[in-house]
């Protein structure tokens, strides 16, 4: 059974010309969630339900891949995405203090967005820059050497 | 079987080859004589730094002293002196110098990643010019095959034979695929390679789809990797345009395209199976093998998978031919290894040193040893699937046989150093806790057994543990390795079974005393008030979260441990250091 899809959202024309280009190569449903993700920053279920009609490939199945990698958001993130890294390196050298610490600074756990929708807070494995652990990166701007005393004010630069 | 001693010829670069040659026979015709048990392997080995123009160093394993020779009676004098009477030979020793040799990152900061000229310029796509024109699919296989060359991306499978499989699989389309799913949380070699010399990568498999009979490549890389993503597009959209990519490459009869598709964070996706199945668009579950991928990979049809790193050596072996690849490392292991050496190493990065180089030279000639005036505990190699190596084996040299003999294996490249501070259990539990997060959750072993394992982990660092939970682990930790459908299940006891092995003690001070003596687990520590530091302030018995610290500004403050939960927030708080933690 079809679900009944949102007449209010449709995706938009980034979205739809990608899909046109990726249309008929196989394998293409990850690239395509990559790009709505892009575009949204999550996977909105509306999004979800379009795709099954344009890629042809059950809701069941789309959620499946969704679910199944950790890169896919269905929540809608705050403005700045915070990724603390937890991979080996920086969990040696304290990324989990790391963590901590901007849960007591922001008032909300991994995985959480502040009730402005200005932040969230991410525990991602191994962003590939162990020399500089520990580390974090907010909306693509990478900060490393942490140290929990620095992290105050690197979030004051982003709440101005 | 294994060598008592190993003796590694360094040269500083192609110059000194000559030079080099006679002195390596020197030494092969000496031992001849006086080592007719052959216990003693020579080594030749290359050296990026700066060496004497006049004589050449030489490095003997495990006893770990440099010598300059000369000439050939050098050699004779180290053989008869060193090696058969281990008499020391003063008068040669030299101190230790950079022994790192770059293949794989031979062009990484080197030239402009962007500009595809700059890689020409450095003999780059001569590998591919020469196979197409000079060389058959055949030729091209058996010179792999020769020069020894082996999976970089941990398991060390001969890349040759895999080639070789998949040439003869019988299918009209045949796919190259190359996997830059770099997952191992501490492994960076293979974003750098890609974003430092991306068309080495592309190079390598045009060659392999050449090879092979394949004529459409995909790489299957991180999402997490946006800069080797870009460059990689930039390089095949500049290949291409010159020609070297793309229908009848150089005008010759070979055409071969190359698509770029992500992952999307799932470690198991470099496991060969899952990944295709993930580069298909679905969940990334293994497959049971065979079929190998090699005889029914994507979308069903023969398919060759390549780690970054292993294709990166590609162009190098075939210009420089197998003869100088196989003559770099050990006698199973040739060629180099990029080592992402990070942790508590005063300089972390990438160090990339022939094959038979022992870990003590890695961590401590080339990343500058332990900082913070901490002692080596223990590096952990090959990531979540690899094992804890103690001080006492620093002086192995590394290759894929001798590691595994350590209880730990090759993996990516991720060594990851610890010092004093870490604690075997807490370290455990972080790669379990990995492990458990990463399982795709097909098959049971893995899946239950991984939950399992990390439970009584988290007992014994909460001071709950058994010592009959030690039995339990080794035996859920054996049936998963028998059991399990792919390299993640099959791995994820290993930290654990090697910790057993060699910090035995560590585990049982959890367990019988209730002791972590890094102080990382948490829920074993007692928090006391020192009185003589104590500046009676009183923050402490203000942020106390369960009320554990009484008293007043007048009678000083006490800790009540029976109430205490552990949360360190008094520790952290005091500015005067008044509380001790152990």
């Amino acid at each position: 059974m079809k679900e009944q899809s949102n007449t209010s959202f449709t995706l938009s024309p980034a979205v739809l010309e990608y899909i046109d280009k990726w249309k008929d190569k196989p394998g293409n449903l990850i690239m395509t969630l990559h790009k709505v993700q892009e575009e949204y920053g999550y996977v909105p279920r509306s999004a979800a339900l379009q795709l099954t009609e344009l890629l042809d490939i059950p809701l069941a199945k789309i959620y499946g891949v969704l679910t199944f990698y950790h890169l896919f958001k269905l929540k809608k993130p705050g403005k700045y995405l915070i990724q603390v890294c937890i991979g080996t390196a920086c969990y040696l050298n304290g990324g989990e203090d790391i963590l901590q610490e901007l849960e007591h600074i922001l008032g909300i756990g991994v995985n959480q967005t502040t009730p402005d929708e200005l932040f969230s807070i991410e525990a991602v494995r191994c962003i590939g820059c162990c020399g500089l652990s520990p580390v974090m990166n907010i909306n693509g701007e990478i900060f490393g050497k942490l140290k929990k005393e620095d992290l105050a004010k690197i979030i004051a630069q982003y709440t101005k | 079987m294994s060598f008592n001693r190993y003796i590694l010829i360094y040269r500083e670069s192609d110059a000194g080859v000559d030079k080099n040659e006679n002195l390596f026979d020197a030494f092969m015709k000496e031992l001849g004589e006086k080592d007719p048990s052959n216990s003693v392997q020579v080594v030749d080995a290359v050296m990026n730094g700066k060496a004497d123009p006049d004589s050449t160093l030489v490095k003997i394993i495990p006893d770990n002293i440099y010598f300059k020779c000369k000439d050939p009676v050098d050699a004779i004098k180290i053989v008869d002196d060193f090696i058969i009477k281990n008499n020391p030979v003063k008068k040669l020793e030299a101190a230790a110098n950079n022994i790192q040799y770059r293949i794989v990152l031979r062009n990484c900061g080197v030239i402009d990643p962007e500009n595809i000229n700059e890689y020409i310029a450095r003999e780059g796509y001569s590998a591919l010019e020469k196979v197409l024109f000079d060389m058959t699919p055949d030729e091209v296989i058996a010179e792999i095959k020769k020069s020894g060359l082996r999976g970089r991306g941990g398991a060390g499978f001969p890349t040759g034979n895999k080639w070789a499989f998949t040439q003869q699989a019988v299918g009209d389309v045949k796919y190259v695929v190359c996997n830059a799913d770099e997952g191992d949380p501490g492994a960076y070699m293979d974003r750098s390679t890609l974003e430092g010399d991306p068309n080495s990568i592309i190079e390598a498999m045009a060659i392999a789809g050449y090879a092979v009979g394949a004529s459409k490549g995909y790489i299957y890389i991180r999402a997490e990797y946006p800069l080797a993503i870009k460059r990689l597009e930039i390089a095949i959209s500049q290949a291409t345009e010159m020609g070297l990519m793309g229908k009848n490459i150089m005008g010759s009869d070979f055409s071969f395209e190359i698509e770029i598709r992500y992952g999307a964070g799932a470690f198991v996706c470099g496991e060969e199976t899952a990944l295709l199945a993930s580069l298909q668009g679905e969940r990334g579950m293994p497959k049971p093998r065979p079929p190998f991928p090699a005889v029914k990979g994507l979308w069903g049809k023969p398919t060759v998978i390549n780690n970054v790193e292993t294709l990166a050596n590609i162009p190098v072996i075939i210009i420089k031919g197998s003869d100088w690849f196989n003559r770099i490392g050990t006698e199973k292991s040739k060629g180099t290894k990029v080592f992402a050496v990070t942790g508590k190493v005063k300089n972390s990065g990438l160090v990339e040193v022939p094959m038979g180089t022992t870990l003590r030279d890695i961590i401590f000639t080339v990343s500058g040893g332990i900082g913070n005036n901490r002692k080596f505990k223990a590096v952990q190699t090959g990531g979540p699937s690899g094992g804890v190596i103690p001080e006492k084996f620093l002086d192995t040299p590394i290759d894929y046989e001798n590691l595994v003999a350590l209880g730990s294996m090759m993996g990516s490249g991720g060594m990851i150093v610890m010092d004093e501070d870490d604690c075997m259990v807490d370290v455990n539990k972080f790669y379990l806790q990995f492990s458990v997060d990463e399982s795709c959750g097909k098959c049971a072993p893995c899946r239950l057994g991984g939950r399992q394992l990390l439970t009584y982990l988290q007992d014994i660092a909460k001071g709950n543990g058994d010592l009959k939970d030690i039995d339990k682990m080794k035996r859920i930790g054996n049936a998963m390795q028998k059991a399990s459908l792919c390299g993640l299940g099959q791995t994820t006891s290993n930290p654990i079974q090697s910790a057993l092995k060699y910090f035995y003690d560590e585990y049982e001070e959890h367990i019988v005393h209730k002791k972590c003596r890094a102080g990382k687990c948490l829920e074993l520590l007692t928090y006391t008030i020192n009185p003589e530091k104590c500046s009676r302030c009183g923050i402490c018995k203000r942020v106390c979260p369960a009320s554990a610290i009484s008293g007043d500004r007048e009678s000083g403050f006490a800790i009540d441990n029976a109430v205490c939960i552990k949360c360190g927030e008094c520790y952290n708080r005091c500015k005067f250091d008044a509380i001790d933690r152990g």
